[in-house]
């Protein structure tokens, strides 16, 4: 007996000998480190960025490949702990206040396998990518408060001086003083996004702030009011389309990494990347109307007889180069309304009436400010659900004025003879507009930062890297390209998974170099772009 | 307690073999805990699998050995660059085997033998970081074999016999990195076939130049795995017309079991003591690529290009008392797995096995065998470099350490 206790020991320290161990185990201490930071907490700060809204909607999967989502996950090797997000209820990003949608439901992208007639009669295959709202009725109840705070404080559609907003998280604001996102989780009516967040007394944070403080202007088209112009300081009397004052925004964000950091916790905030980075405004061309387009290129000798009264008009005012034309042989610019071009309304409907009698009165207001877009202009993604058709509230305002159905029907062509409105197009003025006030807000980031002595990740930059030439990964090259390029959702403004893992990557070169942490890095390639459904409206 | 230093030594000395690839060299409990040396042993009718040519030199007209095995293999893997890391859930394989051998008269043995020299069993956590490669394969091959043994002198002996194969498969994997459904599930594909049939054959010879000292020499030949027409399963596809729909698929696949050459040695150089020495050469390089051909038109190349690769056996047997023998053997097993082609469905590289065990003989006609081996493998830093997206070859690269334990269990019976 006492022989077979021996024999089993010896069985069963083969049994312990056989489990494998690697020298250096990485779940192991020693590995990684977090330096002079202290991961155990970690709040996001931020906006839809932070939030990880994609597609045009907040929904589970693009929250859970949120970079902060995923920075935690890294975080958790170097001491990091849990890390809460309000997740919606469903992957379909719509959802419901009192069981009425009020935010969309999520774009996928559609395919179609058609058949395409060659010019020699024979049939191939084509195959014809589209984004559209996938299909579903949302089941995220915006008024079912979740009850607690989460780590991940990132509210879509944030400006800078929302996070310190009373009642923006007030069921009772909404829609136009409150945030859907924010009341699901705010922690009572009156509170704070960064009450909120410091209430949670983070060890770490990150704040990602001030996109759609130039953000809300650029993708209207520039429709809002630039506070920079008119010098307003007080956000009270901002729309939601204006551009930020830009001493509003360096002191709003000097009170937010003041209130983080009472307790002395570390961070790191990002920069404000250039709107022009964005494939919302850089997929549709200036000049996209093609002559071999089966109903425009029809049109193209009347059309260009008749701008050419307007453009004798035009000649005749001293405006010649504001002269619209159409070429036969390659794609057209669009005619667009310039609204910092002086209107000339009354003197163009004087010019015009001999030759186009009652008609010259509708032309002249018409065409007071417009030109035909150059190179200069960026249209925004929404303008190529517009461009080339009939705008029906013209139409009949026409019909109203006087006009024949089909006379009408020809003047209210949106680009080509009805030109777009401020809406679609961010003219040179307002880019300029935009881009000043984002240098402004970039450098109060970088030195709120460098005072603070916080890491700073300049994602402008690789955003624009990404614009211009991409980023190169183990899959390929990631770019800004709308769909096809891998940085940006269906949106056109907000990044994909692994847009996300690229920005992870770039703070956590940040706190290594600033806090001497150690960190793994995640691999862009492993996180995917787009999602396929066929599942559409 | 003499006896017991002995075993003590055995189980130190004594680390045990399985092979690379999907070669699972467990093909008999005395064998075994002699490092799985046997090709010049004259022992047992595991001779059926090990040289057949040998059973007409065993003294009993009528032996039976069945044994099998509890394999337990863990890997692990990590990537320190990317902070993750994974573990294969412990799985256990069962090899079996039986084998009779039946002297006809003095010249002529007749033998028949199950065995299942290949398999392989490695489940991955779903999802985790190399499912693009594999979530969790199951492979099997059963081989029947009758063979027959003729002495042309008491020097010479040859045999052979022609073989059976019947395999079986299962095989999960996710379709690429990044595809999912639109709630975030990962697009993936099961591969499921059994009752894939072919044949094989073996040849063997054993020279006994001194009544204390014999020579080994066993060949069996390649044998393809056709798999026609079996089942694959597509799950999680998004639905869109660019990439498969889900549901059920045919799928054709080849997968080898390669040749394997033996030649070794036995020298009884005490009465009560045996060292054998075996050379195994496994021919692995007919495994240059695994290609899914499916039903509904897609393909999965996947190259392996393994390379030919050998085994050193040592064996040592010692017959402490009449009822009692011990076992013990090491070997060395090189990896048919190149660098760059490490593949984590068989995530082997070059090992040491030790082994050991005993039999006991509870009358004259039965013995109980009992053995175990140990295999130890280095760490390694590897990847495996053609997977392909967009055609571009991404290497999924890697730390990985692997070990198997199997203790064994069988009964020989001679009359």
């Amino acid at each position: 007996m006492k022989k077979n206790i021996k024999y089993l020991a010896i069985l069963a320290l083969g049994f312990v000998a056989c489990e494998p161990e690697f020298d250096n185990p990485i779940d192991e201490a020693g590995v990684y480190a977090s330096g002079e930071a202290d991961f155990s907490n970690y709040v996001a700060l931020g906006n839809s960025l932070t939030a990880g809204f994609a597609d045009g909607a907040l929904y589970i999967t693009g929250q859970e490949n949120s970079y902060p989502n995923i920075l935690s996950q890294q975080f958790a090797l170097a001491g990091g702990g849990e890390f809460t997000q309000p997740l919606m209820d469903d992957n379909l990003g719509g959802a419901n206040l009192g069981g009425t949608q009020i935010l969309s439901n999520r774009f996928v992208l559609e395919a179609n396998i058609v058949d395409q007639t060659l010019p020699d009669g024979s049939v191939v295959k084509d195959t014809i990518f589209a984004p559209r709202p996938l299909v579903g009725t949302p089941t995220t109840e915006i008024s079912n408060n979740l009850g607690s705070s989460f780590n991940n404080m990132g509210i879509p559609g944030a400006k800078s001086y929302h996070l310190g907003a009373p009642r923006y998280g007030n069921v009772a604001g909404l829609p136009d003083a409150a945030n859907p996102y924010f009341v699901r989780f705010a922690s009572s009516t009156e509170t704070t996004v960064i009450a909120d967040a410091v209430a949670q007394n983070p060890t770490f944070f990150s704040l990602w702030i001030g996109n759609n403080d130039i953000l809300g202007y650029a993708t209207s088209g520039g429709v809002g009011v630039d506070h920079n112009e008119t010098g307003e300081m007080n956000p009270e009397n901002y729309g939601g389309d204006d551009i930020t004052n830009s001493l509003t925004f360096d002191s709003t964000y000097r009170q937010l990494i003041a209130a983080l950091t009472a307790n002395g916790a570390k961070g790191v905030v990002l920069n404000l990347p250039d709107v022009a980075s964005l494939p919302f405004f850089t997929t549709v061309p200036f000049a996209p109307l093609s002559p071999l387009d089966a109903s425009f290129g029809p049109q193209i000798p009347i059309l260009n007889a008749t701008y050419a009264g307007l453009n004798q008009a035009f000649a005749f005012l001293g405006v010649p180069e504001r002269s619209i034309q159409f070429s036969a042989t390659s794609a057209s610019a669009v005619v667009i309304r310039d609204e910092s071009l002086a209107d000339i309304s009354a003197q163009l409907t004087q010019v015009l009436t001999p030759s186009f009698g009652p008609l010259a009165t509708i032309l002249g207001a018409q065409f007071g400010q417009a030109r035909q877009a150059t190179d200069a202009d960026l249209l925004v993604l929404t303008s190529s659900g517009v461009i080339g058709q009939l705008n029906n509230d013209r139409l009949a305002e026409l019909i109203s004025l006087g006009l024949t159905q089909e006379q009408a029907g020809q003047f209210s062509v949106h680009g080509v003879t009805w030109p777009l409105e401020d809406q679609y197009v961010l003219i040179p003025e307002e880019q300029a507009a935009v881009e000043n006030a984002r240098v402004a807000f970039n450098a109060s980031i970088q030195s709120v930062a460098v005072a603070n002595g916080l890491a700073f990740y300049d994602v402008a930059s690789d955003l624009t890297q990404a614009a211009n030439g991409g980023i190169p990964y183990d899959g390929g090259v990631i770019t800004s390209d709308f769909v096809t390029g891998g940085v940006f959702s269906l949106d056109g403004v907000h990044p994909t998974p692994r847009a996300h893992a690229l920005v992870t990557n770039g703070i956590i070169d940040a706190i290594e170099n600033t806090y001497g942490a150690v960190l793994p890095s995640v691999n862009p390639g492993e996180y995917g772009t787009i999602t396929l459904s066929n599942e559409v409206n | 307690m003499k006896k017991l230093l002995l075993l003590v030594l055995f189980a130190l000395v004594t680390l045990v073999t399985y092979a690379g690839g999907y070669r699972v060299s467990v093909q008999g409990q005395r064998a075994m805990a002699m490092g799985h040396t046997g090709v010049a042993v004259v022992n047992s009718a595991e001779l059926v699998f090990f040289n057949p040519a040998g059973l007409v030199y065993l003294e009993n007209k009528l032996n039976i050995s069945a044994g099998a095995s509890g394999i337990f293999t863990d890997v692990i893997y990590q990537n320190s660059d990317l902070g993750i890391s994974s573990e294969t859930d412990s799985s256990v394989g069962t090899p079996l085997n039986f084998y009779g051998s039946y002297k006809v008269n003095d010249w002529l043995a007749l033998g028949l033998g199950v065995y299942t020299p290949y398999g392989s069993e490695v489940t991955w956590p779903t999802d985790w970081a190399g499912s693009h490669l594999v979530n969790n394969i199951e492979l099997a091959a059963i081989y029947i074999q009758p063979v027959v043994s003729i002495k042309l002198s008491e020097h010479l002996s040859i045999g052979g016999g022609p073989i059976f194969v019947t395999g079986s498969v299962n095989f999960n994997r996710n379709a690429n990195r990044t595809l999912t459904d639109i709630d975030g599930n990962r697009s993936n594909i099961t591969v499921d076939d059994s009752g894939v049939n072919n044949w094989g054959w073996s040849v063997s010879a054993m020279f006994n130049p001194t009544d204390n000292f014999r020579l080994g020499f066993s060949y069996r030949s390649e044998i393809i795995l056709e798999a026609e027409g079996g089942e694959a399963t597509f799950s999680n596809f998004p639905n869109s017309p660019v990439v498969p729909s889900n549901g059920t698929t045919t799928f054709d696949a080849e997968l080898p079991l390669p040749a394997e050459l033996t030649v070794g040695l036995s020298y009884q150089f005490h009465k009560k003591w045996l060292v054998a020495f075996d050379y195994n050469r496994q021919f692995w390089d007919v495994y240059e690529s695994l290609d899914i051909q499916f039903g509904n038109g897609s393909t999965s190349l996947n190259p392996r290009n393994y390379k030919n690769s050998s085994v050193y056996r040592f064996g040592l047997q010692y017959e402490a008392t009449s009822k009692i023998s011990l076992r013990a053997g090491y070997y060395i097993d090189e990896s048919p797995v190149q660098s760059g082609f490490f593949a984590p469905e068989t995530p082997r590289n070059d090992s040491q096995g030790f082994s050991g065990g005993l039999s006991f003989a509870i009358t004259p006609k039965l013995a109980i065998d009992a053995s175990f081996f140990y295999l130890r493998f280095e760490e390694v830093n590897e990847s495996y470099d053609f997977y392909q997206e967009n055609g571009q070859n991404i290497p999924f690269r890697g730390t990985y350490k692997s070990s198997a334990f199997a203790p064994g269990l069988g009964l020989t019976y001679k009359l």
